[in-house]
């Protein structure tokens, strides 16, 4: 009992700062306008509110998520090409939906997204060759990608838009009828339990720390730092699939050209936001999902506050400072003097007292 | 303060939570001496450097300075430094990728503008004083690590200090280069430069200095002129044991010959670090490589091992032929290798103690095949209690844990493996002699039990100690191979140097 305690507090503590950052942001809406957390049932029987709205929207977002924060730790380094492969992801997946199967059923629909998942991985083995083999940096490695990736995903298809509004899509993106949650949050939930479940049933977690942390001691250990390395793009790929399938189901189309733009900072930002070290080593995905969640409550209460569509980065960008400065170890380091001061007048002046 | 007296600490506490680091420790360091500062790991001797330097806060206690009136008030490494105490740490704290010039003189400047080309001239005449063999313009990655180190002192030195703190300088120095750190440092002395010498070889200190001061646990064990305190007598004060204690010192143990079967055997081995070589062990074997650092010992075993690449040769394992061309398959085929440098290559820095004692077993049970977490424990706790390793617990990282304790950790490692043929690259470099003594009889049981054992070791003493065969390197080749009544130091000596057939 004491042991679960203990290991609950070790783990709430190395997730202190999302966990503080979400805190306060629902605190300060919790001021600002209770109705924010108002949750009600829609006429359709779907769960909607501003709660709903966050979690379901931060969807791609702590997908994309969990593979950078796997990326990062094993390269120390991020991939800034995830938006635009998704884009690839989403084009591969329109076309043979469209193209090669032409009905659309579950199964179509199920291998289509297996095709897209396969050739997005391919795309991420490439970028992690690049980053494993010839030891480039990750940054650079992606950069290419980050730049061609939309107009790849032109050549294969090639109208700028491209609707599907067949319901079933839609599915993926909104919610199942009958189902009161919306899809994408059991997209997410899903993808978080089979990470769960990897972790548990392989050493993908010790192998990918110790690569992060020492490359060199690894190889000596017999890790093999290249396969570690591109399995965990390999994750990412299937990550940025199932982000680009959410959208696209989301949205009812493919615009290659602006899906998932700029998902490639918020990512890097979650993980950041999360607690994990972009140099690489330790990690802890459930600190990049609480890093999604972070990001998209605060969109949704600058939006919320009616605050000017043109001005909302630079709030974004304020808030963001605020939380990476209070996560510096500076910070930390002075938080933590401050806290065993109290403490240590607090139990002194107990003590006292019991004396007395 | 007498007059001939630089330095002089006077009653030193300091406290971190849960232990006394410094316990009313008393220094005095005088004009142009060489002053050993003794003592095991976490004797204290680092906290009395950083307490002098500024990196701590002493709680009591007075620090007075040569030149300074009244109490020297030193509450940062900038204050240290200002009053003439400069420190040349182990690592050396150097940019690489800049000139010695630069090095020399960069975040130095008192007006405004850099004035390289009367820094690069002063550079020079500092280099040519202290007859250190760099060019100003020479960037500093270039020059050897013995020159790098120089470097290093002749910018503490231009600073006008009158202490000169030296953390153990020489750890990662060759025979040759330390001889030239020595030059150097007398030559110091002889200006009267106070020089304060931290080391764990025992023999540098008898070779260099004038005073050594013992520490343990935090407290003063004396001072002492070198000619008053021979060799045993310091290793006894350094582990607070009588001399009756130190028969221990020279025989760990009975020396174990193996028996016949071959365990390992390489005919012509090469690596793209190593000449081509023959080397075999038997069961139960403890051999040893020496020679000078650079010599080839380390490169060798590192072929044996796969850590670097194998360009030639054949492996036979047990009598069977095998490829072994990286780590992967030389533990497979139940080769442990604990490496030479023990931060760079072997302590995974941020994992706890039990992620770092399961690795390599983990690894040879595959990826697929994780351990549970109670086999985990269950098997770190038996290390932690077989190795007596202090750490707080099995989930402290392991770069918070004292470099002798890190080192039983990565021992921990390769024994849980259960390796027929374990290589253990100085393995008791920069830690204390209670845990070198332990980890020298730790060999020879394993070897009891049938285990092979390569041991290196820059100290041919405790070579002598454990290994029944010693393989002698010179310049990349084996030039020699000694047994029975062949181990002593004369005959290592002088086959190193060339005369021992």
């Amino acid at each position: 009992m004491k042991n679960t305690l203990k290991k609950i507090a070790s783990s709430l503590n190395s997730l202190m700062i999302p966990l503080v950052a979400l805190f306060l942001l629902l605190l300060f809406n919790l001021f600002r306008d209770v109705s924010f957390f108002r949750i009600t049932l829609d006429d359709k029987g779907v769960l909607s509110g501003n709660l709903v709205s966050i979690i379901n929207s931060a969807s791609e977002l702590a997908i994309i998520g969990m593979g950078m924060t796997l990326v990062t730790a094993s390269c120390g380094g991020q991939d800034i090409s995830v938006g635009t492969v998704s884009a690839i992801a989403g084009a591969v997946f329109a076309k043979m939906l469209l193209k090669a199967f032409t009905v659309i059923t579950i199964p179509t629909i199920l291998l289509s997204v297996l095709v897209a998942i396969l050739v997005t991985i391919l795309f991420k083995l490439f970028n992690g060759v690049l980053v494993a083999v010839f030891r480039i940096q990750p940054m650079i490695a992606t950069l290419i990608l980050y730049s061609s990736g939309r107009s790849i995903a032109s050549w294969i298809i090639v109208d700028a838009t491209t609707k599907i509004e067949d319901p079933l899509v839609r599915y993926i993106g909104m919610t199942i009828p009958g189902s009161p949650i919306p899809t994408p949050i059991f997209i997410t939930a899903i993808m978080g339990l089979v990470l769960v479940l990897i972790f548990k049933l392989t050493n993908l977690s010790l192998y990918t720390q110790t690569v992060g942390i020492n490359q060199g001691a690894a190889r000596l250990n017999g890790i093999n730092p290249i396969v570690v390395k591109l399995l965990c793009f390999g994750v990412l790929g299937v990550c940025v699939t199932l982000a680009s399938v959410i959208q696209i189901g989301r949205i009812g189309s493919l615009t290659q050209n602006t899906m998932l733009a700029d998902i490639e900072m918020d990512a890097i930002l979650a993980v950041a936001i999360g607690g994990n070290s972009l140099g690489g080593g330790k990690f802890r995905i459930s600190g990049t999902v609480l890093g999604a969640y972070v990001i998209e409550t605060l969109m949704t209460t600058l939006r919320s506050m009616n605050v000017d569509t043109s001005s909302i980065k630079a709030y974004k960008a304020l808030a963001i400072i605020a939380v990476v400065v209070a996560g510096s170890p500076v910070i930390k380091a002075l938080a933590s003097n401050l806290w065993k001061k109290i403490r240590e007048q607090v139990f002194v002046g107990t003590s006292k007292e019991a004396i007395r | 303060m007498p007059n001939e007296t630089v330095l002089e600490m006077r009653g030193i506490c300091k406290q971190f939570p849960g232990t006394k680091a410094l316990n009313n420790v008393d220094f005095t360091l005088r004009k142009g001496e060489i002053h050993a500062l003794m003592g095991e790991n976490g004797a204290g001797k680092s906290t009395l450097i950083k307490v002098l330097t500024g990196v701590y806060e002493k709680d009591s206690g007075s620090i007075r300075i040569d030149g300074v009136a009244g109490e020297a008030q030193i509450h940062s490494p900038q204050d240290a430094q200002n009053i003439g105490i400069s420190t040349v740490y182990q690592e050396i704290t150097l940019c690489p990728n800049l000139t010695v010039a630069e090095n020399m003189f960069i975040g130095r400047d008192r007006g405004v503008g850099v004035r390289w080309k009367e820094y690069e001239k002063r550079a020079g005449e500092i280099l040519n004083n202290l007859g250190i063999p760099a060019r100003p313009k020479q960037e500093l990655s270039r020059c050897s690590l013995a020159v790098q180190q120089m470097v290093a002192i002749a910018r503490a030195v231009d600073m006008n200090c009158k202490v000169l703190i030296l953390d153990e300088p020489t750890s990662s120095l060759d025979e040759k280069e330390v001889q030239m750190l020595f030059e150097l440092m007398r030559d110091l002395k002889n200006r009267g430069v106070g020089i304060v010498f931290v080391t764990h070889f025992l023999e540098q200190v008898y070779a260099v200095s004038d005073r050594i001061t013992v520490l343990r646990n935090g407290e003063l064990v004396g001072e002492y002129l070198v000619e008053d305190l021979p060799q045993v007598e310091l290793v006894a004060r350094m582990m607070g044991k009588d001399l009756d204690d130190m028969v221990d010192l020279e025989a760990v143990g009975e020396k174990s010959q193996g028996s016949d079967e071959i365990v390992y055997e390489a005919t012509g081995l090469a690596s793209t670090e190593c000449k081509p070589f023959d080397f075999r062990i038997r069961r139960g074997e403890v051999n040893g490589f020496t020679g000078l650092l650079g010599s080839g010992r380390s490169e060798s075993v590192r072929a044996i091992f796969g850590a670097d690449r194998v360009t030639g040769g054949t492996v036979k394992v047990k009598g069977l032929r095998k490829t072994v061309t990286n780590p992967h398959k030389a533990m497979k085929q139940g080769i442990g290798y604990l490496p030479e440098d023990r931060k760079r290559d072997g302590i995974i820095a941020d994992l706890s103690v039990r992620d770092n004692i399961i690795l390599a077993l983990q690894v040879m049970k595959g990826f697929f095949h994780p351990m549970t977490k109670a086999q985990m424990k269950s098997f770190a706790d038996e290390y932690i209690n077989a190795l007596q390793i202090k750490t707080a617990s099995q989930d402290t990282p392991i770069k918070s844990l004292s470099g002798g304790n890190q080192q039983k950790v990565i021992l921990a490692r390769w024994l849980l493996t259960h390796p027929d043929y374990l290589i253990l690259d100085e393995p008791t470099r920069g830690i204390d002699v209670g845990t070198k003594l332990e980890i020298q009889r730790l060999v020879l049981k394993l070897a009891e039990e049938n285990m092979s054992v390569t041991f290196i070791s820059s100290e041919i003493e405790e070579m002598l100690r454990t290994c029944s065969r010693l393989i002698v390197m010179r310049d990349r080749n084996i030039v020699g191979e000694l047994t029975g009544e062949d181990l002593t130091q004369a005959k290592v000596m002088k086959t190193i140097a060339g005369g021992g057939q």
